[in-house]
C-alpha cells in the first residue's frame, strides 16, 4: 500500500545520515542568501579617492570639500605630488584620482574654462564606470556654480544661464538598492541548484550502488519510484524557498508587493522544470560525480546568462537570444516582477508561458530517457 | 506440469551484435537447487534477467513462479527474490532499516515479516548487528544481509547471482545452510557460483557455454557421463608440456589448474606414452598420476566437445 512513501521516507534516512547533503541542503542556502545579499552589490559606495591640489585656492579646497561629502566617495589623504596618484591608483588604495591645476582659481575668477584632470581605475569596469559619472557630476556641477557666483558678483550675468531642470523619480525600487534586486534573484538561483543537484544526484546514486538493479525487481512501479525520488527534494526546496522568502523579507527588508499564490504557483513550475532537467541529468550519467558536475556545467552559464548579475540588455545581441533558452531568466523575471512591481499575469504571462512549456518538455524528457535507460 | 518454478524455451538475448543468451531451455522443478555454471560471458547472469522479468528477450518465453515472464513481470516480481551480483543494499541504511524497507516494498503486511527476519537474523548471526549500518558490516555479513532481504517476502524461487563470490569460507557456510533449508520451506533457488564445490551441493547443475545449456543432470550424473581418464601432470615448463599434449592423439583436452595440467585423455590412451612424449619434449621435474573426473573436468569436456562440433559444422558448411 502507497510503495512511494517508503521511498520517501528511505530518502529522508538518506538525507538524514548524510553530512554532506544536510549542508548542502540547509546551511548552503542561507548562506549563499547572506553573501549575494551583502557582498554582491552593484552599489557604488565609499569609492576611494586620491586627490592632488596644485591650486591651493579657496575654490580648489571648496571642490574637494564637495567631494568628500558626497555619499559616494571616501577621500583618502590627499597627495602632495602629482605622480602620488598614479602610485595610488596601481596600489589599489585609490580608485579615482582627482588632479587640480594651479590655475583653477585665477581660470574660474575669468571665467574661462578650467581644466581638471580625472584618473580612473578601470579594473572594475562596472563600479569605475559608476563612479566616473559620479564624479564628473560633482566636479562639473561645482565648477560651474563657482563660475555662476563669480559672475554674479562681477556684474558680468544678468539674467540667470539657461538650464533644464531634471527631477528623476525612481519607481519599484525607490531606494536604488541592490539588495532589492539581488535578494529575489538569490530566491531563483537556490531554487534552481539545490533541485538540479539533488535531483541530477537522485538515480545515478541508486544506479551507482546497485540498489537500482535490486529495486527493479521488486513490484514497484516507475511511477512510485519516481515519486518516491523527486517528492523529498521538492519537500525540502520548498522548505528552502520559504526559509529564503522569510529572510528576504524580515532579514534583508526587500519590498514585496506581489501574489504570494503567484509566487508560490511560479516556483512550482519552477521546480517540476529543475526537477526534470536533475533527472535527465541523473538518468544519463553513470557516476554520481559525472551528474555533478554536468549539473554545475549547465547551472554556471544559466546563471550568468539569466540576469542574475547583468542585466540581459547590456549582453551582445546573439547573447541575448541564447538567453532565451535557460529557464532561469524567466524565473527571475518572474520573481523580480512579483516581489518589486507587484506585477501580475496581465503583464507576466509571455514568462510563465515560456517557463511552463519548458517545466513540461525538461519533465517530460527526463522521465522518457528514464524509462529508456531501465 | 504446476511442478516446474522455472521453464524457459527458447530464450534469446542479443546486445548489439552480441549474443548473450542463444535459444537457451531451462526447467526447474519446485524445491530444487540448481546451479547454473558455466565460464565468464556464457550468459548466466543475463539468463537470471530475463527470468526475473527484468530484461526483455530478443526471442523465446519463460514462465516462472507459475506466470508469464513476459505478459506479467508485475505478477513474477513479485514472487521471486533476486540477489543480483553486485551488493545492493543500501550503505547508510541498518539492518533492520535495509530488511524493512525491502518488506516495504514488496507490500508484506507490517507485523507479518518480523518474526521471519527474527528467524533469518538468527541463523546468520546478524541479530547482534541488527541497528549497525550496512556499510559498518564486512563483506560476508553485508552479503548474507542482502540474502535475508531477498528472502523477506518469502518468495517462490529465489535467483542468486554468484552470491558467495569474494565470501570468507565461514560466512559462505552459513550462506549454503541458509540455502540448503529453503527446499524443506517450498522455496526454489537457482543460483549462479563459481565455486564447482558450491556446485556439487546443488540438487542438479545446468552447465551453460556460450548462451546454452550443454547439460543438466545431478552432480552424480554428470561426473558419471563423463567418459574420458583424466591425468594431472606436474612439469615444468608447462607452457611445453601443453603444445607437446596438444599435438598427441587420445588426448581430448589439456587444461591448467594452479601447479598441475589436467588432462583428458580417451580410454585407450597409454600413459607411459605420454611420459615419453613430455620427455622427449624437455620438460623437468615430470610427475603423472590418474585422477577422478571432477566437476571441472566435465565442463571442460563439455566445453570442448561443443566446441569441436562447431568446428565440424562450421568446416561442413564452407
Amino acid at each position: 500500500m502507497l510503495r512511494f512513501i517508503q521511498v520517501i521516507k528511505k530518502e529522508f534516512i538518506h538525507l538524514r545520515r548524510d553530512p554532506m547533503a544536510l549542508r548542502l541542503v540547509i546551511v548552503a542556502p542561507i548562506i549563499q542568501l547572506i553573501m549575494f545579499g551583502y557582498a554582491a552589490t552593484h552599489d557604488v559606495r565609499n569609492v576611494p579617492v586620491a586627490v592632488f591640489d596644485g591650486d591651493r585656492s579657496a575654490e580648489s579646497r571648496q571642490l574637494i570639500e564637495e567631494i568628500e561629502h558626497s555619499y559616494y566617495f571616501h577621500l583618502i589623504q590627499t597627495a602632495d605630488d602629482p605622480r602620488d596618484i598614479e602610485r595610488r591608483l596601481q596600489s589599489g588604495e585609490a580608485m579615482i584620482g582627482v588632479q587640480i591645476p594651479r590655475d583653477f582659481q585665477r581660470k574660474i575668477m575669468r571665467g574661462t574654462p578650467a581644466q581638471i584632470g580625472l584618473y580612473v581605475d578601470g579594473t572594475d569596469s562596472n563600479t569605475s564606470g559608476v563612479a566616473t559619472a559620479y564624479m564628473l557630476g560633482i566636479l562639473r556641477q561645482g565648477a560651474a556654480s563657482m563660475q555662476i557666483r563669480q559672475a554674479r558678483t562681477e556684474g558680468r550675468l544678468r539674467m540667470a544661464p539657461p538650464s533644464v531642470s531634471v527631477e528623476p523619480r525612481v519607481w519599484y525600487n525607490i531606494d536604488l538598492s541592490s539588495i532589492n534586486f539581488m535578494v529575489p534573484g538569490v530566491f531563483g538561483l537556490i531554487l534552481l541548484v539545490l533541485t538540479v543537484m539533488l535531483g541530477g544526484l537522485s538515480i545515478v546514486r541508486e544506479r551507482e550502488t546497485g540498489t537500482l538493479e535490486q529495486l527493479l525487481v521488486t513490484p514497484l512501479k516507475i511511477w512510485e519510484l519516481l515519486l518516491g525520488k523527486l517528492v523529498p527534494f521538492a519537500l525540502v526546496a520548498t522548505l528552502d524557498a520559504s526559509v529564503i522568502f522569510l529572510l528576504a523579507l524580515g532579514w534583508f527588508h526587500v519590498v514585496f508587493r506581489g501574489s504570494l499564490t503567484l509566487l508560490v504557483a511560479m516556483a512550482l513550475v519552477f521546480l517540476v522544470n529543475n526537477l526534470g532537467f536533475g533527472l535527465l541529468i541523473s538518468t544519463l550519467s553513470r557516476t554520481q560525480q559525472q551528474a555533478q558536475l554536468t549539473a554545475f556545467l549547465f547551472i554556471m552559464p544559466s546563471v550568468l546568462l539569466s540576469g542574475f548579475f547583468f542585466p540581459i540588455a547590456n549582453m551582445p545581441v546573439p547573447m541575448q537570444y541564447v538567453t532565451y533558452l535557460i529557464p532561469l531568466r524567466y524565473f527571475l523575471e518572474i520573481v523580480r516582477g512579483i516581489f518589486l512591481k507587484g506585477a501580475g499575469i496581465g503583464v507576466l504571462w509571455p514568462q510563465m508561458l515560456a517557463l511552463t512549456a519548458f517545466a513540461i518538455a525538461h519533465f517530460a524528457a527526463g522521465i522518457a530517457a528514464f524509462r529508456k535507460r531501465l | 506440469m504446476s511442478s516446474l518454478a522455472v521453464q524457459a524455451r527458447g530464450l534469446s538475448v542479443k546486445f548489439g551484435d552480441v549474443t548473450a543468451v542463444a535459444g537457451l531451455d531451462l526447467d526447474v522443478k519446485e524445491g530444487e537447487i540448481v546451479g547454473l555454471v558455466g565460464p565468464d560471458g556464457a550468459g548466466k547472469t543475463t539468463t537470471m534477467r530475463v527470468l526475473c522479468g527484468i530484461l526483455v528477450p530478443d526471442a523465446g518465453e519463460a514462465v516462472v513462479a507459475g506466470h508469464d515472464v513476459l505478459r506479467e513481470p508485475d505478477r513474477v516480481k513479485a514472487r521471486i527474490g533476486y540477489l543480483p551480483q553486485r551488493f545492493a543494499l543500501h550503505p547508510d541504511l541498518t539492518v533492520n532499516e535495509n530488511i524493512a524497507y525491502l518488506a516495504d516494498l514488496y507490500s508484506v503486511p507490517a507485523g507479518t515479516w518480523q518474526q521471519r527476519r527474527d528467524e533469518l537474523l538468527e541463523i546468520t548471526d546478524l541479530a547482534r548487528f541488527a541497528n549497525r549500518q550496512a556499510v559498518q558490516l564486512s563483506g560476508g555479513m553485508q552479503q548474507k544481509l542482502a540474502l535475508i532481504c531477498t528472502l523477506i517476502h518469502r518468495p517462490e524461487v529465489v535467483f542468486l547471482d554468484e552470491p558467495t563470490t569474494g565470501v570468507d569460507p565461514v560466512s559462505r557456510r552459513d550462506f549454503w545452510h541458509i540455502l540448503y533449508d529453503l527446499p524443506r520451506q517450498g522455496v526454489t533457488v537457482v543460483v549462479t557460483t563459481p565455486y564447482m564445490d558450491e556446485a556439487a551441493h546443488c540438487s542438479r547443475i545446468a552447465f551453460m557455454h556460450q548462451g546454452r545449456v550443454l547439460a543438466q543432470d545431478s552432480p552424480a550424473a554428470l561426473r558419471a557421463a563423463i567418459t574420458a581418464r583424466i591425468l594431472e601432470v606436474r612439469c615444468r615448463p608447462q607452457r611445453t608440456a601443453r603444445e607437446a599434449l596438444k599435438r598427441y592423439p587420445t588426448i581430448e583436452g589439456v587444461e591448467v589448474f594452479g601447479d598441475r595440467l589436467r588432462v583428458a585423455v580417451s580410454a585407450e590412451a597409454d600413459p607411459a606414452a605420454i611420459r615419453r612424449v613430455l620427455e622427449e619434449a624437455g620438460v623437468t621435474g615430470l610427475d603423472i598420476r590418474e585422477s577422478a573426473a571432477s566437476l571441472e573436468d566435465v565442463f571442460v569436456a563439455l566445453a570442448v566437445g561443443q566446441q569441436s562440433q562447431e568446428d565440424d559444422s562450421r568446416a561442413g558448411e564452407e
